[in-house]
């Protein structure tokens, strides 16, 4: 198993407000790696680092190093716009863009420059099949994207993200706004997608965690605690702290 | 002292009712005087006549103000090729790219523009504006062009903070949404942001194109009045206001009766402006 990404004595402080305190962890290639911690413990930063959106906030200082198949993104040369093209991400809250179902998806290819029509007919069909919505939108995929319903709306975003064709796909609580039935349809996609992408799942969940990942890292307050295969963390966690989390005891 | 507070709150409720009120009847009072003047002539020379006569010689009773209606759209889409991508560009470097202290300081000082008087801005137009055109482009000066371009900078204000709420009303994860997907800064704006802002930026238009129609003072210190259709850029005009502001102070009989059916003709121009540009704006919410 190979390292998609490598992060390294990753610091992220706003002001004077340190958020991530030296994180070091390789995220290995086609496997699902969940991030874990309880608010606070700097997991979103850390997706935001990944993607360079970052790059939005104010006063942000970043300081280490991440690596993407052995190249630097945080160097100052890295075309962040491009750097979003391989990592793609979902976000908590699904934000679909106030257009069709269709020009959702298509958007990301055109901004690309694919044009061709019978092309993007045939991303859109292929994204929206491997996030499990296909069926439910196929004969409405001039329908507003808004009108469809949270769970719908948020493998929406997963197609969306497919079909910018990226190499990892970060997830940040993609679930945490959905009920069971559309959570179960997102846990399916991202364990058949997993073949051909390297995935990021952020959650508070670790029941999710548990079912769905191959690595699972435990945060807390800015600092990686626990970095394992899953099943050796759920089931022999060898720090307190980690263990303490699992079981639900804070959080 | 009104003790008990229920009847503290009926009083308040009924005192700012009272002066809603008043202010509507202000606008039903001014829109009845100017319907009442203005359209006995209507009913004597006939609605044909007036809007589409060509000749106006109030005193020798002909009464067409054609020419004053095309003027008056002339100058207002003059203002608005002008002021529409000034104010639009204006709008989105203050939303999308200028930095916090900077949009503190910019955006005030822009809607000062807005409280220069018009004479001022005429002034200008007369001391600047019209002495460039002539020497540099040709004809007197006093002209339709003279006129686009201060009417053009009378409605950045309205223009750039209309578009600029609208522009800052689209929520920002449509942005971050574009970005993650490996959208370029300007690819999010024109792709997501204009389009999600649309009505807004529509809105800001024609609420400019209402300011400009209705402006009077500036627009006759520099647009030549003269009574015909201007066949080019350079050529002299007279609006609808301007017709108003130069004839009311002597005209009698007949002749002020004409000045109230101009009135008329500017006050439902100026109603369907705004009726559309809240339409747009209602669209948006």
């Amino acid at each position: 198993m190979s390292t998609k990404i490598a992060i390294s004595g990753l610091r992220v402080a706003f002001s004077k407000n340190e958020i991530l305190k030296g994180i070091t962890i390789d995220v290995h290639r086609n496997t699902i790696t969940g991030f874990m911690g309880p608010s606070g413990s700097g997991k979103t930063t850390l997706i935001s680092v990944i993607n360079r959106m970052i790059d939005f906030e104010e006063n942000a200082h970043i300081d280490g190093e991440v690596h993407i198949d052995g190249h630097n993104i945080l160097d100052g040369g890295q075309n962040t716009v491009e750097l979003r093209r391989r990592v793609g991400t979902v976000f908590a809250v699904p934000i679909p863009l106030p257009r069709s179902i269709y020009e959702n998806i298509a958007y990301g290819p055109r901004l690309r420059g694919i044009g061709d029509r019978i092309m993007l007919h045939y991303i859109v069909e292929d994204s929206l099949k491997k996030a499990f919505l296909w069926d439910e939108v196929k004969d409405r995929l001039s329908m507003s994207a808004l009108k469809l319903s949270g769970g719908q709306q948020q493998r929406l975003c997963l197609a969306r993200t497919l079909a910018l064709k990226p190499e990892i796909i970060l997830l940040d609580e993609p679930c945490s706004g959905l009920d069971p039935i559309s959570t179960a349809k997102i846990e399916d996609a991202l364990s058949e997608l997993k073949k051909d992408f390297t995935i990021i799942l952020v959650s508070n969940n670790t029941k999710q965690i548990a079912r769905i990942t191959d690595f699972s890292a435990f945060f807390y307050l800015g600092e990686l605690i626990e970095y394992d295969t899953t099943e050796r963390l759920f089931t022999k966690p060898s720090v307190k702290k980690t263990e303490d989390y699992i079981q639900g005891k804070f959080g | 002292m009104i003790k008990n507070p229920v009847k503290k709150e009926q009083l308040v409720k009924w005192v700012l009712v009272t002066f809603a009120l008043s202010s509507l009847l202000f606008l039903f009072l001014i829109f009845i005087f100017i319907l009442f003047e203005g359209l006995p002539l209507f009913h004597k020379i006939g609605l044909k006549n007036i809007i589409l006569g060509f000749k106006w010689a109030p005193t020798k009773g002909s009464f067409g103000i054609f020419p004053m209606i095309v003027s008056s759209f002339l100058v207002t889409f003059g203002a608005l090729i002008i002021g529409a991508p000034m104010g639009l560009s204006c709008a989105i470097y203050l939303a999308e790219y200028s930095g916090k202290r900077l949009k503190m300081f910019l955006k005030p000082a822009l809607e000062l523009l807005a409280g220069i008087p018009s004479v001022v801005y005429g002034f200008l137009g007369v001391v600047y504006i019209v002495p460039i055109i002539r020497d540099y482009i040709g004809g007197s000066g006093f002209s339709l062009l003279a006129t686009s371009i201060i009417l053009g900078i009378m409605i950045l204000p309205t223009v750039i903070s209309i578009s600029f709420d609208a522009l800052m009303s689209v929520p920002k994860t449509y942005r971050e949404g574009s970005f993650a997907m490996g959208a370029t800064k300007w690819q999010t704006i024109h792709k997501v942001v204009i389009p999600a802002a649309k009505s807004g930026i529509l809105a800001s238009f024609i609420l400019g194109m209402g300011r400009a129609i209705g402006e009077t003072m500036a627009v006759i210190m520099i647009a030549g009045n003269a009574l015909r259709i201007p066949s080019s850029i350079l050529d002299p005009l007279r609006t609808l206001t301007g017709n108003i502001a130069l004839e009311l102070a002597y005209a009698t009989g007949d002749h002020r009766l004409g000045l109230f059916s101009t009135g008329i003709v500017l006050l439902v121009i100026i109603m369907i402006l705004n009726y559309i540009a809240n339409f747009g704006i209602k669209r948006k919410m």
